[in-house]
This record gives C-alpha cells, sequence and structure tokens, in this order.
C-alpha cells in the first residue's frame, strides 16, 4: 500500500501554545482519512501544515512524496483543498467558477473545456452553468466546490468540515462524490463535526489538545472504547480536553 | 503569466458586476468635480460693494455708474471713512471696496494715468476673484472708450489688494484636491475591501493552497484598480478642462506619470490594511477614517496646513495625499515641469517603497 501522507512528531508552536504537538499518523492512497477533534483542539493547525501554507516548529512531514518545509511548490500541486467556508465565487457563474480554478492550476484550456463538461453532466448542472453560483442551493454549492477543489485531479484533497449547514440527503449525495474520487484513487482528508460522517471514512483520528489519542477504524475505536456508536467515543474522548474556544 | 491573466480577468469580472460599485467608482469624480466646481466657482451675481471717492470728478463717477449698472454689483454705500470699509468688511456685509483718489480725473487726462484701488475680501478666494476680475474689467472697458477719443493712450492702474489671503489658495486648487481623494477612496478602500472579501469568504485560503504565488494574489488584485483609477484621472482632467475651463498649463504626460505613483502609493497602502485586517467593514471604516480624512484634513487643499499648530505640520509630512497635491498644483496650475517637483516625487517615491517593503513582509508573516 502506497503512503501519501507520513507524519512524525509534527508540531506547530506559537509562543508558548503549542498548537499540534508530535503528531505522527499515515494515510495511504485511496483512502478517506477522517480527522476529528473539538474545536481548538489543533486539527485547522495541522490541517495548515500539511498543505504547505504554514511551516511546522518541528517533526517531519511528506505529502504526496513531497517535504512539508522544502517542496511546498510541488505539494500545492498535488493536492486540493475545499474550506469550511463556501469557496467559489458567488458573482461569477458556475462555467466562469470552473475555468478560474482550472486556470490557476494551470489546466491547459482543452483540458479545462472538457473538464467543465463533464463536470456539469455529473452534477446534472447543465441549465445552471451560465447562471451565477450565488443563486444555486448550498448543497449544490458545496458539490460544485469540491468538483472543482479535485478538478486538477489531485493526488490528496483536503475537505476542512465540507458539508456544515447541510441537510443530511444533501450530505449524503455528498458523500457519493467523496466515495467516487477514492475509488479513482484520491486520497481523502477530510475534517468533520458530525459523527454519522466519522462512520462513512475508513479510519479517523480523534485529536485531543493538539495530540492525536486515538486512531482506528470505526468499527475498532466502538470496540476500544466500548462504545455503541461514534458519537460516545469522540465524547469519552473530547471530555477530557482542557482546551475550547 | 497565463494564470496571472486569468486572475486579472476574474478581477475585472468581479468590479464589472458590481453594479452599485461601478456607480460609486465613476460616480463620485463626476460628482465631486461638478459640486466643488460650480459651488466655488460660479459667477457672482449683486455683490455687495462700497464705493469710496475722493474724486468725485467726471471720471469716478463715470466708471461709479458703470459699476453699479452691472449686475455683477450693488452698491451698497458711499463712504469716506476707512474705519467704515473695515467694519463692513468684517461683518461680511460687502465683498469688495473700490476706492478713487484725488484728482483722478485731473491724473488722467493729465499724466495719461491713474490709480484705482480695488478691495477685496479673500477669506473666500473665489469669489474675491472673481469680482476684482469682474471690477478690473468694467475698469478697462471704461479706458478703451476714453482712448477712442484721443491719441495718447490713457492707463488706469487697478491696484488690488486681497484682504485676509493675499495669495489666494484654494483658487482652483481643489481640482488636484478631489484628484487625490478620488484616487485615494478608490484604490485604498477597492483594494482593501477586495482582498479581504476573499479572506472572509474563504476563497483566499484556496487562493493560498493552489500553486498560484500569493505575490501574484496581490498584485492582480491590484491590477484592475490601477486601470480604473487611470481611467478616473482621465474624467476628473476632462471635466476640470472642458467643464470648468481649468486648462493643464504643465505636461500632461507627467502628470499621468505622476499619477501612476501616487495610485500605486494607494494601492499599496490597500495592500497594507488588507493585510492588517480581516473583516470588509473594518477595512472600509480604517480606509476612510485613516487615509480619506488626513487626505482632507492634512493635504493643504481644503485647510491651509501653514495654520495648523506645528505638531499638525510636521503629520501633515507623512499623508502621501498632500506631496501628491503639491505635485499636481504645479503641473496643472503653475505649469512647472519635473525640476520643480523632484523633491515631492522623491518624498512619494520613498513613502510607496516604504508601505510596499512592510506590508509584503507583513504578508509573508501571516502566511507563516
Amino acid at each position: 500500500m502506497e503512503t501519501v501522507i507520513k507524519t512524525e512528531k509534527l508540531t506547530k508552536r506559537f509562543g508558548d501554545f503549542i498548537a499540534a504537538n508530535e503528531i505522527t499518523f499515515e494515510v495511504n492512497k485511496g483512502e478517506i482519512f477522517g480527522f476529528l477533534g473539538a474545536n481548538g483542539a489543533g486539527k485547522t493547525t495541522a490541517m495548515r501544515m500539511l498543505c504547505g501554507l504554514s511551516i511546522p516548529s518541528s517533526g517531519k512531514a511528506t505529502i504526496a512524496g513531497f517535504d512539508v518545509y522544502k517542496q511546498t511548490e510541488q505539494i500545492k500541486k498535488n493536492i486540493g483543498y475545499m474550506s469550511q467556508k463556501f469557496s467559489l465565487y458567488e458573482d461569477l457563474t458556475v462555467l466562469e467558477n470552473i475555468k478560474f480554478f482550472g486556470g490557476i492550476y494551470g489546466l491547459p484550456d482543452r483540458d479545462i473545456k472538457s473538464k467543465s463538461e463533464a463536470l456539469i453532466d455529473h452534477l446534472g448542472l447543465q441549465g445552471e452553468a451560465k447562471k451565477l453560483v450565488g443563486s444555486l442551493p448550498l448543497g449544490w454549492k458545496q458539490k460544485l466546490s469540491f468538483s472543482v477543489a479535485v478538478l486538477h485531479q489531485p493526488k490528496i484533497v483536503f475537505l476542512d468540515e465540507p458539508t456544515g449547514g447541510v441537510d443530511p440527503v444533501t450530505r449524503r449525495q455528498f458523500w457519493d462524490l467523496i466515495y467516487d474520487a477514492a475509488d479513482k484513487g484520491m486520497t481523502v482528508f477530510v475534517t468533520t463535526h458530525y459523527m454519522d460522517e466519522a462512520e462513512y471514512c475508513h479510519r479517523i483520528s480523534i485529536m485531543v489538545d493538539g495530540k492525536i489519542n486515538a486512531l482506528d477504524t470505526p468499527v475498532n475505536l466502538k470496540k476500544q472504547f466500548n462504545a455503541s456508536s461514534m458519537d460516545e467515543v469522540f465524547y469519552q474522548l473530547a471530555r477530557g480536553a482542557k482546551r475550547a474556544d | 503569466m497565463k494564470q496571472f491573466i486569468i486572475f486579472v480577468r476574474k478581477e475585472f469580472a468581479h468590479v464589472l458586476r458590481d453594479k452599485k460599485t461601478l456607480l460609486i467608482l465613476f460616480g463620485m469624480p463626476v460628482m465631486q468635480i461638478l459640486i466643488f466646481g460650480f459651488a466655488l466657482t460660479n459667477e457672482v451675481k449683486n455683490a455687495k460693494i462700497i464705493v469710496v471717492d475722493y474724486a468725485k470728478d467726471v471720471a469716478s463717477r463715470e466708471i461709479t455708474s458703470k459699476i453699479a449698472a452691472s449686475h455683477y454689483f450693488e452698491i451698497e454705500k458711499s463712504t469716506m471713512s476707512h474705519d467704515d470699509i473695515e467694519k463692513s468688511f468684517k461683518e461680511g456685509k460687502i465683498k469688495l471696496a473700490i476706492v478713487f483718489p484725488e484728482n483722478f480725473n485731473e491724473n488722467l487726462l493729465h499724466q495719461n494715468k491713474a490709480q484705482i484701488q480695488i478691495i477685496a475680501d479673500a477669506s473666500d478666494p473665489n469669489t474675491a476673484n472673481t469680482l476684482t476680475n469682474y471690477a478690473s474689467s468694467i475698469i478697462r472697458d471704461y479706458q478703451s472708450q476714453l482712448d477712442k477719443t484721443t491719441e495718447t493712450p490713457y492707463r488706469i492702474i487697478a491696484q488690488t489688494k486681497m484682504l485676509y489671503n493675499p495669495q489666494l489658495k484654494g483658487v482652483h486648487s481643489f481640482v488636484p484636491g478631489v484628484m487625490a481623494l478620488v484616487l485615494m477612496l478608490v484604490c485604498v478602500m477597492m483594494t482593501a475591501v477586495s482582498i479581504v472579501k476573499e479572506k472572509e469568504t474563504g476563497t483566499m485560503e484556496v487562493l493560498l493552497v493552489s500553486p498560484f504565488k500569493p505575490i501574484w494574489v496581490i498584485l492582480s488584485k491590484a491590477i484592475p484598480y490601477l486601470i480604473l483609477s487611470l481611467i478616473n484621472v482621465v474624467i476628473i482632467l476632462l471635466l476640470s478642462v472642458f467643464v470648468l475651463d481649468l486648462p493643464i498649463v504643465g505636461s500632461v504626460l507627467l502628470l499621468f506619470a505622476e499619477s501612476i505613483l501616487f495610485i500605486i502609493t494607494c494601492l499599496t497602502l490597500g495592500i497594507f490594511i488588507s493585510v492588517k485586517t480581516n473583516s470588509q467593514q473594518v477595512a472600509m471604516l480604517i480606509s476612510l477614517m485613516g487615509m480619506l480624512l488626513p487626505t482632507i484634513l492634512f493635504s493643504g487643499f481644503m485647510f491651509p496646513i501653514e495654520n495648523m499648530p506645528v505638531a499638525l505640520q510636521v503629520f501633515s509630512n507623512i499623508v502621501p495625499s498632500k506631496w501628491f497635491y503639491i505635485i499636481v498644483k504645479s503641473i496643472m496650475i503653475k505649469g512647472l515641469g519635473f525640476s520643480a517637483i523632484w523633491k515631492e516625487t522623491l518624498i512619494l517615491f520613498g513613502i510607496t517603497v516604504f508601505l510596499l517593503i512592510v506590508s509584503l513582509k507583513s504578508f509573508k508573516i501571516r502566511l507563516s
């Protein structure tokens, strides 16, 4: 099994505050890896380091085989990212958004054209292609946002609480897209607060106070904590947390 | 490079699609020029004046009746007392006083020249200037009338005296002032807001994760505003030349080069604000309070800097618009060349470089 994310004692300090404390884990190709933790546990900091947005204070990490200290440019070419805030331009049309993001990832025009057509077909947005994104319902925006994030076929896609504020049916559809991508060999690294979504992941890690306190498949975690649901597992771990927003 | 073009095109789409912003962007300079222009330079009618006639001869009476007949002036009264004149000026009852010395006609006939004194209340420099021009032209009119009857030309020398504001500060100077104001507003506020907006909506993060270099993100944000601001400069200049009849005396090319420098100063300021703030409201407030107010107060176009306390005079030196205002005034109104404004240009350039370095530094800090 090919490893695409590998961290070893990855740490980020802000002054005296240790936001991420010696995080060590591996994620395999094609895996859907859930990254859980209460607010303030250090998820975002960890994810920013993995995306090359933030330089670690110490420790090692490679993303798609590239070093997070020296090769951030190569990392950026090989990852996709979708932020918790909905991250398309509302005043551009669906098509313009696709073209823009395809463009800044350096896709050739012909690729962008064929890909955007395929994408619009796939999402069933034929009627909306020339409408402003701002006029679409939130669920569609989020699906579109994900599709745009993986337009350049990155090895890994980072999703930061991608389904916030979306109804359960749309969330389910959103996860279908995630499964599709994972089936094609893309690695999905996802943070979430929804425990039903945690169950969809192949493996999950739970961060408490900057450290990873648990890491396994949902089934094994439930066994380990003698819990009937992921909710209970999460609650048992997060209850001991000293940090909160 | 191709990415850069794609990005700039996207920025244009943002600006052009936002009809309200666009209206502000281009409506504002037009409005300001017209409001300032017509509020300050409109012709004056029925201005109250005092005539002081020590001569009481044919010539003085004839000129007085000509003045009385014109619709520009209304003679409040005739007096002989200087105290009376001063009192009337101070109370704001009159705008102008015309003084005929003794032996006016005699001097005119025998020496072929005579003097008239025109005293104006220059605390409102525009009105003062307009009124003295009217009065002088009436006097010139009389003079040429006399000239027809004789071979030797007569000369009536009108001595004008501007009370309270001898240098007539403020005349036409609002055009350079409005230019500084509009560019400040457009460049600083719009750039700051458009960058902070991307932070707020989360698209900035997506851009920073992409292989597109952050410095290019910032640059491509600035380009559309640079171009739109240049269009604004053209609009303002066209309005001032064709609507306000204020010609550009100096080099237009130099004026544009200096404008580009100032626009870049403003863009860097905007970028600096956007790096330091996280919400559009804050960015807008800082741009308005921190940039617009100093521009109005300390550039010297509304309030003379010379009259301020020393501390404020020193402070005014770090306001970029002050230097731009001096530069534009020198080129546009005085017709001076680069040799006269290289110092101001250098200062403006220095401020720009300083701001650029500071904002790029803080931008990097944010990234790590």
